[in-house]
């Protein structure tokens, strides 16, 4: 049982190293694309590098390969370090990392195939479905058991985020997928028509609340208090935080489905939920920054808090603007255009990815049993590259987009429309060259923190197991 | 009428939930769970 007196950290590594290889990969393929809307050619008439099946490809690599990584090495790192406790079983976590690789790497054969279930951020096809639903059953037993085999009383407010993660993650998921099977690798979803739609983007934004937010929220709720060294800002803050985000979130997924054939009464019901959304948002955010109250100063010298802190900057600002572009009339003007797109990534390469990467430079050289990184110095370089190459797309994106939509819906005075589709097309082709410029410059820091990683490995040699620490008496669990 | 009550409802729920957050009672227990990130290892402890 000597085993037991040491935390599983090996699972946390793996996945940790994963978080960084994925994400070069799922950036890479989305660099490309880029790339493809500015020069076609760059599809070489191969049906397997088109832009329609690498898309699913980038969405797929960089939510639930990259994220999904950093998800799964944070909140076993974090589950154990505030339970004072090894993770459940060893085998388990060996295969949740083996076989969500198992997953991403069946994504990544299947898409550009050409096999999709044509569900958005759902594409896999049913047999990578039951793997992925086994895998995460698994991931669920692991996390929760190991809380309930948890040293100290409280259940830290991180671990109710993973927590809510987990569940909400399993359940869009199964409903979501319900298919019927008609050969291995084709099946047709059980909902039909307008019922469909709505079961999709229920999942579809669920998927950004629960799967890209909750559990990042996870991450900042614990690796921002640590990096500070100051306790959360106001704890009780963050328990209506979470029970406001997780009752709202789940009623927000019609606004992706503003004058369809929904009922009306339904759009206005996201709607609602959407601009409701922004107070809980906006509260967690603003209880991660001043966290830093009194310690403003570590800004200026540390990297990492850089990255954790600026990630909540942009989380607000897309979670300003999600509420802003869910109003109707707003959303008439955005939809379908590249606006989408800008807000998408100034959530997922700006919240979500910087506070990842801030997480994983914490915590790699910690169960390395290193004090830190290899370069300090390359962690700013890769925050200055990154943030300014967030800046290019997003800036770009959303004067494509509001261009799109002015274009689309101006008419002339008989009633026609005063521009064709191509033309709005040639007056968006350079912000295609200035949002592949700011993807290439984000690429860019995920090479350079890859040999951060590769050379801070070097120094680690064979790192040794850490103790599991007795919990502070006043907190222990009887 | 039902949209009315649930969305009253609701309310109290949250306000009844943020009471329950703030009250002092629970200050203390709650200013200890903060500290758990800081206590969970060797360079922090007290």
């Amino acid at each position: 049982m000597a085993e037991a007196s040491f935390y599983n950290d090996k699972v946390v590594r793996q996945f940790a190293v994963m978080t960084v290889v994925w994400g070069i990969v799922g950036m890479a393929v989305g660099v490309l694309i880029a790339a493809q809307l500015y020069w076609p050619a760059l599809n070489f008439d191969l049906p397997w590098l088109s832009f329609g099946r690498l898309r699913p490809l980038h969405t797929n690599a960089v939510i639930f390969a990259f994220g999904g990584c950093a998800l799964f090495a944070t909140s076993l790192h974090v589950v154990q370090r505030t339970c004072h406790v090894r993770l459940l079983s060893d085998g388990l976590a060996s295969f949740v990392f083996w076989g969500w690789q198992l997953v991403i790497l069946s994504a990544a054969i299947s898409l550009p195939l050409g096999y999709t279930q044509g569900k958005e951020y759902a594409e896999l096809e049913w047999p990578i479905d039951i793997v992925i639903a086994v895998v995460w059953v698994a991931y669920a037993v692991l996390f929760f058991g190991t809380i309930m085999k948890r040293r100290v009383k409280h259940i830290y407010v991180a671990n109710w985020f993973f927590g809510a993660f987990i569940i909400a993650v399993a359940l869009l998921h199964i409903v979501n997928s319900i298919a019927i099977p008609v050969g291995a690798m084709k099946s047709y979803s059980v909902y039909g028509g307008a019922v469909d739609a709505m079961v999709q983007w229920w999942y579809g934004h669920n998927a950004v609340g629960f799967f890209l937010t909750a559990g990042f929220l996870g991450m900042m709720y614990y690796y921002i208090p640590k990096q500070a060294g100051r306790p959360v800002y106001s704890y009780r803050l963050s328990v209506v935080h979470f029970w406001a985000l997780i009752a709202v979130y789940m009623w927000a997924g019609p606004h992706h489905l503003h004058y369809t054939a929904l009922p009306d009464w339904a759009q206005s019901l996201g709607m609602v939920f959407s601009l409701v959304l922004l107070a809980p948002s906006w509260g967690g955010a603003i209880n991660g920054i001043l966290t830093l109250s009194g310690v403003w100063h570590k800004l200026r010298t540390d990297p990492i808090l850089k990255f954790l802190i600026v990630s909540l900057s942009f989380y607000m600002m897309s979670t300003f603007e999600g509420p802003m572009m869910s109003i109707k009339t707003v959303n008439s003007l955005s939809h379908y255009t590249d606006w989408t797109i800008g807000h998408v990534h100034s959530g997922a390469l700006g919240w979500v990815a910087m506070v990842s990467i801030g997480s994983i430079y914490m915590l790699l050289p910690r169960v390395l049993g290193l004090k830190q990184m290899y370069s300090t110095p390359w962690i700013d370089a890769h925050f200055w590259v990154h943030t300014i190459g967030v800046v290019f797309y997003i800036a770009s994106m959303w004067i494509a987009g509001v261009m799109q939509g002015l274009m689309w819906r101006a008419t002339n005075a008989d009633g026609t429309l005063t521009y064709s589709f191509v033309e709005s097309l040639n007056v968006t082709y350079p912000y295609y060259l200035v949002r592949l410029g700011g993807g290439v410059l984000v690429l860019a820091g995920m090479v350079l923190m890859a040999v951060n990683v590769w050379k801070t490995y070097q120094l680690a040699k064979s790192p040794v197991p850490q103790p599991v620490l007795p919990p502070d008496a006043s907190q222990a669990r009887g | 009428m039902v949209s009315g009550i649930v969305t009253g409802v609701l309310l109290v729920l949250f306000l009844a939930g943020w009471a329950w957050a703030w009250h002092p009672a629970r200050k203390k227990d709650f200013d200890a769970a903060a500290r758990l990130p800081l206590n969970d290892d060797e360079e922090n402890r007290k």
